[in-house]
């Protein structure tokens, strides 16, 4: 816990468009070029993931997600406010992403 | 470490720019044809223009590869009269839906004449249409000899409304209906479309902004001679010389709300969607028309749990709803049953709704995957959503999250969402530059494609429309002379341009975009008089002069979004006079004074046209059907017309 405590604004909201996975991401940065929204600029160090710029520009069109040739590498992560539900038709027991 | 304040938390620094910054320096590019904006219409223009034979240069604010509104996908080729399985002539169908008031009948024509050709191109560039695998035998609509899967929209009308004969038994059979849409795998085309681009040597500026037109002398209602841009990623200043340019950057996207916290931008486009195009052609005095007429938000990135922007609603694509208790609603929406209508029947939601405040219906509703046939449910899960613009996304999130479309129920937040407020309103369905039967403006050398003319339509009119604008352009290009380039103009937008990197503190572009969006809710929109269009008209002048001085841009993106608030403050000001212009109420273009109620009167029946000269407005008009005889016209002015393109 020693670490600098910097006196930064807010983070936007959504923050978050996407996650990605360090382990699988081999930082190629094709999410960076397919983005339309330049979302995400490429990462200094050469390998890591993108790093996520103008998360609440994103318009949630997933071209990032679907056309990452690593699967796994990122996944698309909705907002809170817009998780849907659905429902087992036999048991009526419900979700939400 | 993936989002900036962790890379802040990590590093103890912020990241540094990542691309070389280039403010105030200066490229000059040289071409026969310039298209701007890179979506379906842009695209298919350059390529248009590059098959014959000249030099093409194609400048897209995001990445050719999936920019625009068809840039993640498309579900429906829309309009194709001229497929092979159709029960309709082109030349009919287009008079049957340029029949509907306010529309194109230019781009119509030309859609149904030459979109199945363009369907055919879609697939020699390697874009998937026919089921070539078999995966839906035994769908509806699935033809086993051509393998096209047509699409329940529309049964023998068009049926954004449904068809007044729905209910009446033997309503829609098979045997009669129309047959004009295609279901398509659209996820495969813009790629392709970027790929054809390069093959055939189109010079492509990715991430690069169109700001202006450049005009013969500089003068305004002058030829067109070129462009500029600006590179986001660098702050690098582009001048184009062209001898034809192309508009085909769509219409406008968030004027009337801005609301990102509730994610995307408040309407169903992406935020490149600015009106920045028209508003081009408007400083360079090209006419513009159909600008008083509105849509309400309807479906929304984010906002609004719609299918078209992801959020995972059912209540649309043929899937029939029920209640929380099983009862199945009176409305599929865009189904067999109801041939594609995009709304509930007159009344039907009304019904709906009083049996909720009954306690009849139990809240919320669902989407019946389940009940439907096993093709049934996978055609409008991984084909109709599957390969739809931003919804793809929800097959691999929900799926992972144990979604089963064989088990359960999807949610549809129809009545629980409520409807949009009045004030919220989107310009997309409605203005845009006027066009003639070449697809030519009212300026020399600027042509205009897909939904950036006035009336806009879909996917496959973007398309065709695009296609038909290069060869347009290129036929006009290899016959005129290259135009001279005035420095004078290109040295005033350059300060334009510039002008928010020279300040480090002021106002924000969001706060600016923020405060176009409230005077727009206040004086254009439920309630129109003429004394709230002054008002609004008063209230953008005072962003002008005292919000715009003091805009500051940080780094190339955000003085590109910037310059999109000062396209979208222009936009909204031709929308507020264009408003003032049409002293009568319309049912059509969804435009309500209270101070001249009558509805639709003959004498109004007409478009009116707005241009600016010397800085005022210039009003004209034109008749709803101004193109004249639609078959005649297509005729004359394309004997040349090859069809499908084959390469030599
Ligand atoms: C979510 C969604 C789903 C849809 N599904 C279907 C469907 O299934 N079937 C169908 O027929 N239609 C569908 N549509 C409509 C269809 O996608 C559009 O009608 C079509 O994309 C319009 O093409 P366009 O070229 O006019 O605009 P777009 O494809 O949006 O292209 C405009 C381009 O211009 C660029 N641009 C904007 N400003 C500038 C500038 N200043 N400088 C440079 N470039 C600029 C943008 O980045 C964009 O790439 C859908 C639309 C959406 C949003
Ligand atoms: S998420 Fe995928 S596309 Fe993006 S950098 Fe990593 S591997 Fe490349
Ligand atoms: S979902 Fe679309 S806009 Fe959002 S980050 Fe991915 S590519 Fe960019």
């Amino acid at each position: 816990m020693s670490k600098e405590v910097f006196a930064i604004p807010n983070v936007p909201t959504p923050s978050m468009p996407v996650t990605f996975d360090p382990e699988i991401c081999n930082g190629c940065n094709h999410c960076v070029e397919v983005c339309p929204i330049d979302v995400y600029i490429p990462h200094p160090q050469k390998g890591k993931p993108p790093i996520i710029l103008h998360a609440e520009e994103c318009w949630y069109c997933g071209c990032c997600a679907t056309d990452c040739p690593r699967p796994g590498a990122i996944r698309f992560n909705w907002p809170l406010q817009a998780r849907p539900y659905w429902k087992n038709k036999k048991t009526g027991e419900t979700h939400q992403l | 470490m993936t989002t900036w304040h962790e890379f802040l938390n990590e590093e103890g620094h912020p990241p540094s720019w990542p691309y070389p910054i280039r403010f105030g320096e200066e490229r000059v590019v040289d071409t026969d044809v310039l298209v701007i904006g890179g979506g379906i219409a842009g695209c298919w223009a350059a390529i248009g223009a590059a098959r014959q034979g000249l030099r093409v240069a194609l400048v897209e604010k995001g990445d050719t590869v999936r920019s625009g509104s068809g840039g993640p996908g498309c579900d429906h080729w829309c309009n194709a009269p001229a497929n092979p399985l159709s029960r309709v002539t082109p030349d009919g169908w287009a008079e049957h839906m340029a029949s509907r008031p306010y529309s194109n009948g230019i781009g119509i024509q030309i859609q149904c004449r030459e979109d199945f050709d363009t369907l055919l191109e879609m697939e020699q560039m390697g874009g998937k249409i026919r089921d070539t695998e078999n995966e839906y035998a035994g769908a509806e609509g699935r033809d086993d000899k051509t393998k096209f899967m047509i699409s329940p929209r529309y049964g023998t009308i068009h049926s954004y409304l449904p068809d007044p004969r729905m209910g009446e038994p033997g309503f829609n059979p098979p045997e009669t209906r129309n047959n004009v849409v295609i279901r398509v795998w659209g996820s495969t085309f813009k790629p392709a479309l970027k790929k054809e681009c390069r093959r055939l040597g189109v010079q492509i500026f990715d991430r690069v902004m169109g700001t202006s037109l450049l005009t013969e002398d500089g003068l305004q209602g002058g030829r067109v001679v070129g462009a500029t841009g600006l590179d986001s990623r660098t702050g690098e200043f582009l001048v184009f010389q062209s001898r034809a340019t192309i508009l085909a950057t769509a219409g406008a996207g968030s004027l009337w709300l801005m609301s990102m916290e509730l994610c995307g931008y408040s309407n169903m486009h992406s935020r490149a969607i600015s009106g920045d195009g028209t508003v081009m052609a408007w400083r360079a005095g090209a006419a513009l028309t159909k600008m008083e007429s509105t849509g309400m938000i309807m479906i929304a990135t984010g906002h609004k749990h719609k299918w078209y922007s992801g959020a995972g609603d059912a209540s649309y694509e043929n899937v029939p709803l029920v209640d929380a208790r099983g009862r199945r609603l009176p409305y599929p929406i865009q189904g067999w049953e109801d041939a594609g209508a995009m709304v509930p029947a007159p009344g039907v939601e009304a019904a709906v709704r009083q049996k909720i405040l009954k306690g009849e219906y139990e809240l919320p509703f669902y989407g019946d995957f389940p009940a439907m046939a096993e093709v049934e449910r996978r055609a409008t899960w991984n084909l109709m959503l599957g390969e739809e613009s931003t919804t793809r996304i929800m097959i691999d999130t929900f799926s992972a999250a144990g979604f089963d479309i064989n088990r359960d129920l999807l949610q549809s937040y129809k009545f629980i969402e409520g409807q949009s407020l009045p004030q919220w309103r989107d310009a997309g369905y409605g203005g845009g530059v006027l066009v003639d039967w070449n697809l030519k403006t009212t300026l020399d050398g600027l042509y205009a494609a897909g939904t950036q003319m006035f009336a806009p339509e879909d996917h496959s009119y973007a398309a065709a429309t695009g296609r038909y604008a290069g060869r347009k352009a290129a036929a006009y290009a290899r016959e005129a002379e290259a135009g001279k380039i005035s420095r004078e103009q290109v040295e005033a937008e350059k300060a334009r341009v510039y002008a928010p990197v020279k300040r480090s503190g002021g106002l924000e572009w969001k706060e600016l975009h923020a405060g176009i969006a409230r005077a727009m809710q206040y004086y254009m929109s439920e309630f129109k008089t003429e004394p709230l269009f002054k008002m609004g008209l008063d209230a953008l002048a005072k962003l002008e002069t005292e919000a715009v001085p003091r805009l500051f841009a940080l780094d190339p993106h955000k003085l590109m979004r910037t310059l999109e608030d000062l396209s979208m403050l222009e936009y909204a000001r031709i929308i507020i006079e264009a408003s003032r212009a049409r002293k009568a109420s319309s049912v059509p273009l969804n435009f309500q004074r209270i101070d001249c109620p009558e509805q639709d009167p003959a004498e109004w029946n007409k478009f009116l046209t707005l241009r600016q000269q010397d800085g005022r407005v210039k009003l004209g008009e034109l008749p709803l059907d101004f193109w004249g005889n639609m078959k005649e016209q297509y005729e004359a002015h394309n004997r040349d017309y090859t069809g499908v393109h084959r390469e030599k």
